[in-house]
Order: C-alpha cells, then sequence, then structure tokens
C-alpha cells in the first residue's frame, strides 16, 4: 500500500464568489522511503498540492488516501493531529522563532505532541545532532547563519519523526554553498529511509530527488524518475 | 500542552517585553489598587464615624423634638427649631423608669468668650448636672456643676480642654472669671480631652448648667435633644416605649402617629449611619470599577496587537500541530497572567496606600481603623483575572482562527 494516494485530488479557491480552480483531478502515489520532488513554475499549483498533501488545507474534490485513511474529510483539529504526528516542514523562509533558543526552536512540535519536557529535550538534542548542530543548542536563532538557520528548521522537521517530511524551496533563500548542504543532509535522511518530498522550481535542485512531478496550470505534466540525479556529496557548490 | 507549561512559556513573553508588559498592566494596576484603596479607606472613614458615636456609649438614647419618622432625618438636623421638648420632660422620664440612670438635655450657642484681654470664639453648651454621667465624660482639674447650681442658674462654668488652653494658656483657669455674652461666669472645673466624639469637638467647648443656658445666654425654655443612659443594653427598648408614653401623656398626644417627638437608640443611628456610609462605599468601589474596565479595554487593544505582531509565530505553531484550542489557550493565559499581575501589584500598592492613609489619619489623632477585608482582596483576584479572560477571549478567538498558509505568509 503506497504512503499517498491522491484519486482525482483537486483543489479550487473561491474568493468573493470566483472560483479559481488550481489543482485538477490530480492521480498520483507516493511509497514510504521515497524522495519526490515537485517542480513547476510559480503559480502552476505545485505549493497548493503541498499544503494539501501536508494537511495544511483540504482538497476541493478527489480522494486523499495517508497510511490508509481518507484525509480529505478529516476535521481542523483532526489535520492538526496528523501534522503534529505525521508530518515534518522545512521552509523557504526558515520561520524560527526569534529570541528564542535553537533547542527550544526544535522542541516546538513536542509541544502538540504531549511529550514530557525532558523528552523534548533529549530529542530536540538527537534531532540537532543529526544536522550537525550540537555545538549550536544554547544559541539563540538571530545569532545563526543562513544555512544553520536552515539545518535547525531541518531538525525541528525530524523531531517528532515524521512519516513525510515536506521542504518548501529550503534551497530559496540560501547561498549554494549553504544549499548544498542542506541538500546533502536531505539526502542523508533520505539514505536512513524518510519519506521527503521536496517543492522546487529549480530543475538542478529537482535533481536531487529520486523521482521528479512535473505540474502545470494544476496538472501533472509528467512523472519520472530522475536519470542523471545530482548527488550532494560529490559536489562543492549548489549550481543554480 | 498543559497550562503550567502555557504559564512558563507566557513568563518568557512578558519578560521580554518589559516595559510594554507594565504598561499594560498599569490599567489594571490602577483599577485593582484604587477598588482595595477605595474599600479599605472606605472602612476605615466607617470605622471612624461608629467609634465616634460609639465612644458616647452605646446604652444611650436620644430623644429630638419633632415628628417621629424613622426613615428620614429629624426636623432638627435640618435647622428646624422645635420647642416642645423641655427639661421637665427629661426628669420626668427619668423620675418614671428605674432603668435609666441618667438623662441630660443639649442647648448649644457660640459665642465670644473673654478672659480679662483675651478672646475666643467658641461654643457654649447648655447641660444638666447628670451630663457627666450620661457621657461618661471625665474632669481634669476642679468639678463639674452640681444639681443645685443647675436649677437655681448659678454662673459657673466647665471648660473644655482646648478652650481651656486657648484662654488660659499655662495659667490655672479655676476660680477665674470669664465673660459670656455680658454675663459673668466663675470657673470650677476643666474637662479631660476627650477628642471628637458625636462628630463634634468635645473639647472645644464650655459647659454651663442648663437652666443658665436657657434664662441667660439663649432665652428659651426648650432643649435642642436629650439623651438618656440605659442600665443596660437589653432594658434599651423597653425603655423607649416607656419614654414615649411619658412623653405622650406629658405632651397630651393620643395616638403615636401624632407624636412630636423621636426617639432613637444607638444601636439604631449606627445601623442608619452604617447604611448610608454602605451605600457611598458601594458607589466608590463602582467607580474605581470603571478604571478596571478601561483597563481590560487596554488588555484587548494590546492583545490584539499581539496577535498581529505574531501571526508568522502562530502560523508556525498551527503548522507543526497546534491545534485552535491550544492557541486560544495560549493567548487566554498570556492576557490572564499580565492581568493577574498587574492584580496582584494593584493588591500590594492598595494595602500599603490603605496603611499609609490610616497610619496618617491615627498620628492625627482620629480613631481610623486600617481595615483590609478579604472580600476585597479576593474580589481584586477574581476581577482582575476576570478582566483577562473577558477581555483576552476575542484577540485569543482571533488567534485560533488563522488560516495557517495565510499566517505563514503574513508580512
Amino acid at each position: 500500500m503506497s504512503l499517498i494516494s491522491a484519486k482525482d485530488l483537486c483543489k479550487t479557491y473561491i474568493n468573493d464568489e470566483v472560483e479559481t480552480p488550481v489543482l485538477h483531478n490530480l492521480n498520483f502515489t507516493i511509497d514510504s522511503g521515497e524522495f519526490v520532488a515537485i517542480m513547476g513554475p510559480s503559480g502552476s499549483g505545485k505549493s497548493t498540492l503541498m499544503h494539501v498533501l501536508s494537511f495544511m488545507d483540504k482538497p476541493t474534490c478527489g480522494e486523499y488516501l495517508f497510511d490508509g485513511k481518507d484525509v480529505s474529510k478529516f476535521t481542523d483539529d483532526e489535520l492538526a493531529e496528523m501534522r503534529s504526528k505525521s508530518v515534518g516542514f522545512i521552509f523557504q523562509s526558515f520561520n524560527l522563532l526569534p529570541r528564542t533558543s535553537v533547542t527550544e526552536n526544535v522542541m516546538l512540535p513536542l509541544v502538540y505532541t504531549g511529550d514530557r519536557e525532558a523528552m523534548r529535550k533529549e530529542k530536540a538534542k538527537q534531532a540537532l545532532v543529526s544536522v550537525g548542530l550540537e555545538h549550536r543548542l544554547d544559541y539563540f536563532t538571530n545569532q545563526l547563519s543562513g544555512g544553520e538557520k536552515q539545518r535547525v528548521a531541518i531538525a525541528r522537521a525530524l523531531v517528532n519523526d515524521p512519516k513525510v517530511i515536506f521542504a518548501d524551496e529550503p534551497t530559496g533563500n540560501l547561498d549554494s554553498k549553504s544549499g548544498l548542504a542542506v541538500m546533502k543532509i536531505l539526502q542523508d535522511l533520505n539514505n536512513q529511509g524518510h519519506t521527503i518530498i521536496l517543492v522546487t522550481h529549480e530543475r538542478y535542485t529537482a535533481e536531487h530527488a529520486k523521482r521528479i512531478l512535473r505540474i502545470k496550470d494544476g496538472t501533472i505534466q509528467s512523472d519520472e524518475p530522475v536519470t542523471n540525479r545530482q548527488l550532494a556529496d560529490s559536489a562543492s557548490e549548489l549550481v543554480k | 500542552m498543559n497550562i503550567l507549561e502555557s504559564i512558563h512559556s507566557v513568563w518568557h513573553v512578558i519578560g521580554r517585553n518589559k516595559v510594554r508588559s507594565f504598561l499594560t498592566m498599569l490599567g489594571i494596576i490602577i483599577g485593582v489598587m484604587a477598588v482595595i484603596v477605595v474599600m479599605s479607606v472606605g472602612a476605615g472613614a466607617q470605622s471612624l464615624i461608629l467609634n465616634q458615636v460609639k465612644s458616647m456609649g452605646s446604652n444611650l438614647i436620644g430623644i429630638l423634638p419633632g415628628a417621629s419618622d424613622e426613615k428620614g432625618p429629624p426636623a432638627s438636623a435640618m435647622g428646624i427649631v422645635i420647642t416642645t421638648l423641655t427639661v421637665d420632660d427629661i426628669k420626668a422620664i427619668v423620675k418614671d423608669n428605674s432603668h435609666v440612670l441618667s438623662g441630660t438635655g443639649y442647648v448649644k450657642g457660640a459665642e465670644t468668650v473673654a478672659w480679662r484681654d483675651n478672646k475666643v470664639d467658641t461654643n457654649f453648651t447648655g447641660v444638666n448636672a447628670q451630663y457627666i454621667d450620661v457621657e461618661d465624660a471625665k474632669v481634669e482639674q476642679g468639678r463639674f456643676f452640681s444639681e443645685e447650681e443647675d436649677s437655681s442658674a448659678a454662673r459657673v462654668a466647665v471648660l473644655g480642654s482646648t478652650v481651656a488652653k486657648d484662654l488660659f494658656q499655662d495659667q490655672n483657669p479655676l476660680g477665674a472669671q470669664i465673660k459670656i455674652k455680658k454675663t459673668t461666669f466663675n470657673i470650677i472645673g476643666v474637662m479631660k480631652r476627650r477628642g471628637t466624639a458625636g462628630m463634634q469637638n468635645q473639647d472645644n467647648q464650655i459647659f454651663v448648667p442648663m437652666e443658665t443656658a436657657q434664662k441667660l445666654l439663649l432665652g428659651i425654655n426648650h432643649v435642642s435633644f436629650a439623651r438618656l443612659k440605659v442600665d443596660t443594653a437589653d432594658n434599651v427598648n423597653p425603655v423607649m416605649e416607656d419614654a414615649r408614653v411619658v412623653l405622650r401623656e406629658r405632651h397630651k398626644i393620643d395616638k403615636p402617629a401624632d407624636d412630636d417627638f423621636n426617639i432613637r437608640s444607638m444601636a439604631q443611628g449606627l445601623e442608619a449611619i452604617t447604611q448610608i456610609t454602605n451605600a457611598l462605599k458601594m458607589f466608590l468601589v463602582a467607580v474605581a470599577g470603571i478604571a478596571l474596565i478601561v483597563g481590560g479595554v487596554g488588555i484587548m487593544n494590546i492583545m490584539l496587537a499581539a496577535v498581529q505582531e505574531r501571526t508568522r509565530e502562530i502560523g508556525l505553531r498551527k503548522a507543526v500541530g497546534a491545534k485552535n484550542k491550544h492557541i486560544i489557550t495560549q493567548f487566554l493565559v498570556e492576557s490572564t497572567m499580565i492581568t493577574a499581575i498587574g492584580g496582584i501589584i494593584g493588591i500590594i500598592l492598595g494595602i500599603s496606600i490603605s496603611y499609609i492613609v490610616a497610619r496618617v489619619a491615627q498620628s492625627m489623632g482620629y480613631s481610623w481603623d486600617f481595615v483590609v477585608s478579604i472580600p476585597s482582596i479576593i474580589l481584586g483576584c477574581v476581577v482582575s483575572v476576570g478582566v483577562g479572560l473577558v477581555f483576552g477571549i476575542v484577540p485569543a478567538r482571533r488567534a485560533s482562527r488563522l488560516d495557517p498558509i495565510e499566517a505563514l505568509r503574513y508580512e
């Protein structure tokens, strides 16, 4: 059984009674352990698709099965529960809490899972070690470089041991070197078994994944494996 | 996430914005402080009035001339002169009932009093010889006048301590002769200092025999009011009934509705005063309460601004799994904590100010009790937390309803 299965998935925004269809009857599946890049120009609907897949938004029609459960009819609280337990997020603009320590930032998702304080600290530390930030535990987020910030964000996405990690243009705000480091971490995580869905408009970044879903005007243009995969290990910087 | 953790994290938020948090609290601090101070100072002022009335003695009965109306103030208090009550009436009541220990009438006037070249504007009070027993007053020097001196309109006077000091400074007033309205009086005694009792400075007075005051100084036959002292509190009501019967008989009155006098016990007087001062206190508390509402609106304003300012944080929290109730709790805890801390500061300040007021009043010689009632503290706590909840709910709900995607895009 696939981890993610979309059947005739669509999304239409209704603003002041004007209907704006964004996604049209998408059909695809993603299995556990995959590294998929959703690629497309801006306005193609790739962000909307990610929001629907990551339980931030509800589809208008069609069926979205996650781990066998039909999520499309979930209530807001049930969706929050899914976000809390099943997925992790990495944002283009990091979205770290200012004037708050690195560890506390990483602990944030655990605040809503019911873990005890000591357990949260331990998990946050482990997650930070796995992205190579064990020397920054007590720093404030505004004392970090952009690359370090995004690694904190990756640690935060990892900390609740999610089934899928969503990365929305994770290298968009980074220089090529830091961007490469982030891609390397994502590839490493995938090698360890994590399912990763990457949203990007850059072909080169997308080629770090194993499979690319190309979206245009709300429909899937192509869905094919990456033949010439970029390995962050062998490169010295991320070519844009 | 439980409440304790929310409190912990909110503590950091408040700590990060110390100045703003304090300014936000200020409305609540002032409001709670005002409520505490008003209640305490009100209770202190009430105690002052009651202590003054009580210092007259609690087994007292007062008789005022004029129709009996328990609801309204007596006519004589409105400045209307009624001449129906006489010294003989009082003597008849004292004679009639063995539970009445003593009784005296009162007449008052203000006059310039002279001794040699010294002149003092003061009050003179005409009382019967039993005055000293009725009011439990003490003579410091010399003696009070006797029944004989009273009935024979003797020209003797007893000075209140303030008058004695003003007129004679350090010299011995006993045996000296003073002039009141061209009449010469022999000083036979000086009263012990009594302070204020019954809303009147008892030391700035000259006591002269009733007969003397009526005939020589005022040219009247009636008394303005009278007081009786009863042996025990239990006998106060029967004595009042008895006195009414005696007075009706003497004044030839058939039915109680036609009474031309008004008899009240000290207990009734205390009750009336307590009612008035309580009403006053409640009014002042209501005024202070307005400050709390204004403070609450301030909280709402700041919390709405905080929701706006932290839109991205709210979006992020929702993205990583916070449910609506988590966000509501977070903001409600924040607004409630601000008001609760403000409330505690307000209570401490309010108690301090009330204490200072009481000490100043005491040092000025008033028998002012420092009273901080537990209900006023509980009220302060409940109201400040309540204000936080009530005025925090709108911002908290607004925060919880933010769409996470929109909130994360907010600049």
